[in-house]
């Protein structure tokens, strides 16, 4: 166009506005930051911190000053109960509240230790934890006695080994994903389709800005604030709960890059939504439409794993699914921006098909 | 005052399918007046002055505004004009400075959100939010974010309806003043005393068509000189010069 004038002044201009706006308005604030931060408090005070751990009962007759027990004592997800009688022991353990009973030995000839453990099978998988830290340990002690047999093939230490794997780990990319995908949705709809109902728009169509400008101006400021607010969520779940960032700082920039497809990929939602609805009161239903389905079937508070087989297709076709899945391996496993490839495909090709809708039902006035 | 056509406007029409709202008219606005768009409702005022604004297509017609042309030029037309919407709102959230920087911004300006308040009196409602404004002040706000960019013509669309007699006069003041330093206002109103004492020029329009384009003071003398006479005999003041003269017309804490 023409000399002086500058879209991207404009653009920013509209960028600074809006952002100002969502920042003093309480629904996106709530929406970002406060659900899932509570939803985080919640969780992770009904797991008990959000650490797994083997609660342990030590018999009477148990010997505390052999290896194995000393070793066991530094196993940190394995918590050692010594203040029960017996009889307690007995049944705490056949409700569960208790996941097994421990009694080691010492023997005069070998094998020098005996540890004789009882499991109950109310407390399910936890067994299989204890069972990889003691084979973990008398895979260390047997490796020390000099002409020991060679241990034997059944030790599998990788499966505990491991970083534990807390509540937070798992609930706190879900939340951050739901929390991206209500403010892409919600937030947009609402943002447009009140600009469109108010005239605003139509005012600013009486100035020289362009339409593009009005377009990423808002979603600059929308990106940025919901950024923030990941990276808000992220810290509070490092520092207040122990939440895992392998690579630290990279991790969260990988984060950040993932929420940001998310984000992009969820305002398409919201642009869709914002043309389809006639006014404010057809926003949340036409929004829950999209944003329901996915917070309940997209992993956010339990694996889609344990859903009927046939839900889980439809579970896999939902790009939450994906963004929620690329955030766990990033933070938990480690895994790199190529490791996600699949999960960022995914969510592009979502993209691509929600921007074409998008390009057809969006209104300008 | 030189007669120096600043908005020429040439058989326009607009159809809505059907509907004929805009049928072929014809007028021009000279440069520093104050030009008047007058009818009833739906009589096609808004529609025309959308137009003109860039803001709705035409069917037909042809029209510049300040030699630009609007099929060409609807760029370099924004850039000179200012306007006012019927009942249009501002960007939710944010006051008063806030939003003439966003304008600003928008008209790729620098331009101090105080200075421009002070030219509508509302630079104690600064950090006040749009829709915490009274009726007047909403509607001085509204002609503050018109004057930004220093245009050469001001669109104003019913600005006065629903204001009191203070803040209508008051009002007035303001358009008079921006006339004054130079800038052409089009106006469109309902009110045929305001039209009388504050346009230079007025248009009647009605159905789609322009029916007379002329002074306010020409239009009475003609209907007087073909025998027009009030029912009632007119008195030297009206009911609304003893509502202001009671009243006070200083502006008033709305």
């Amino acid at each position: 166009m023409t000399n002086e004038y500058s879209n991207f002044k404009a653009t920013l201009a509209i960028a600074k506005a809006s952002f100002r706006s969502i920042v003093r308005s309480p629904s996106s604030v709530v929406f970002t930051l406060l659900f899932p931060l509570i939803f985080i408090l919640v969780f992770g005070f009904i797991s008990g911190g959000g650490v797994i751990s083997v609660d342990v009962g030590v018999a009477k007759t148990n010997d505390t000053l052999n290896p194995v027990y000393q070793a066991l004592r530094k196993v940190s997800v394995v918590k050692l109960i010594h203040d029960q009688t017996p009889e307690q022991m007995q049944a705490n353990l056949q409700k569960g509240s208790i996941d097994a009973i421990i009694n080691i030995q010492k023997n005069t000839v070998a094998p020098y230790f005996t540890a004789n453990i009882e499991y109950s099978k109310a407390s399910g998988d936890k067994e299989n934890i204890l069972k990889s830290a003691l084979n973990n340990i008398f895979y260390q002690l047997n490796a020390h006695i000099p002409n020991a047999p060679p241990p034997v093939a059944e030790i599998k230490e990788s499966t505990i080994s491991g970083r534990e794997y807390k509540t937070i780990d798992f609930i706190l990319p879900g939340q951050l994903g739901f929390a991206l995908l209500s403010t892409g949705v919600f937030g947009t709809a609402f943002v447009f389709l009140s600009l469109r109902i108010t005239l605003v728009i139509k005012r600013f169509f009486a100035t020289p800005v362009k339409r593009y400008s009005i377009v990423i101006g808002e979603a600059i400021a929308r990106i940025s604030f919901a950024l923030i607010g990941a990276l808000f969520i992220i810290l509070i779940g490092r520092f207040a709960f122990g939440f895992t960032l392998v690579h630290g700082v990279v991790t969260v920039l990988n984060m950040l890059l993932l929420s940001l497809i998310g984000v992009v990929v969820f305002m398409g939602f919201g642009f869709v939504v914002s043309g389809i609805a006639k006014n404010e009161s057809t926003v949340p239903p036409i929004a829950n439409m999209i944003t329901l389905p996915q917070f309940l079937l997209s992993g956010t508070f339990f694996s889609i794993n344990v859903f009927p087989a046939w839900l889980q297709p439809i579970s896999r076709a939902l790009p939450l699914t994906y963004l929620n899945d690329a955030l766990r391996k990033v933070a938990f496993e480690g895994a790199s921006l190529m490791d996600v490839s699949h999960q960022i495909l995914v969510m592009l090709i979502w993209g691509v098909v929600i921007y074409t809708v998008a390009v057809k039902t969006f209104k300008w006035e | 005052m030189a007669k120096q056509p600043i908005i020429t406007v040439k058989n326009l029409v607009k159809n809505y399918g059907d509907f004929n709202a805009v049928k072929g008219i014809s007028f021009e606005v000279y440069e520093g007046e104050i030009f008047g768009l007058l009818g009833p409702n739906g009589a096609g005022k808004t529609t025309t002055l959308e137009i003109i604004e860039t803001l709705r297509s035409k069917t037909s017609g042809e029209i510049t505004v300040d030699g630009f042309n609007i099929d060409t030029d609807a760029a370099s037309i924004k850039k000179r004009i200012g306007v006012q919407l019927q009942a249009a709102g501002y960007y939710p959230n944010l006051n008063l400075s806030e939003l003439i920087e966003l304008f600003s911004g928008l008209y790729g300006i620098q331009r101090s959100p105080l200075e421009m308040l002070a030219k509508v009196a509302l630079t104690d409602k600064a950090k006040a939010k749009y829709k915490e404004l009274s009726g007047g002040q909403k509607q001085r706000f509204s002609i503050a974010t018109t004057l930004i960019n220093n245009p050469r013509i001001v669109f104003l669309d019913e600005p006065t309806t629903g204001l009191d007699p203070q803040a209508r006069r008051n009002l007035w003041d303001l358009i008079r003043e921006i006339r004054d330093q130079g800038t052409t206002v089009v106006i469109t109103t309902h009110y045929m005393d305001e039209a009388e004492v504050l346009c230079d020029r007025v248009a009647f329009v009605d159905g789609g068509n322009i029916i007379g384009v002329d002074t306010p003071d020409h239009f009475i003398d003609q209907l007087v000189a073909s025998g027009f006479e009030r029912p009632k005999e007119v008195k030297l003041a009206s009911l609304e010069d003893v509502f202001i003269n009671m009243t006070g017309k200083e502006w008033r804490a709305e």
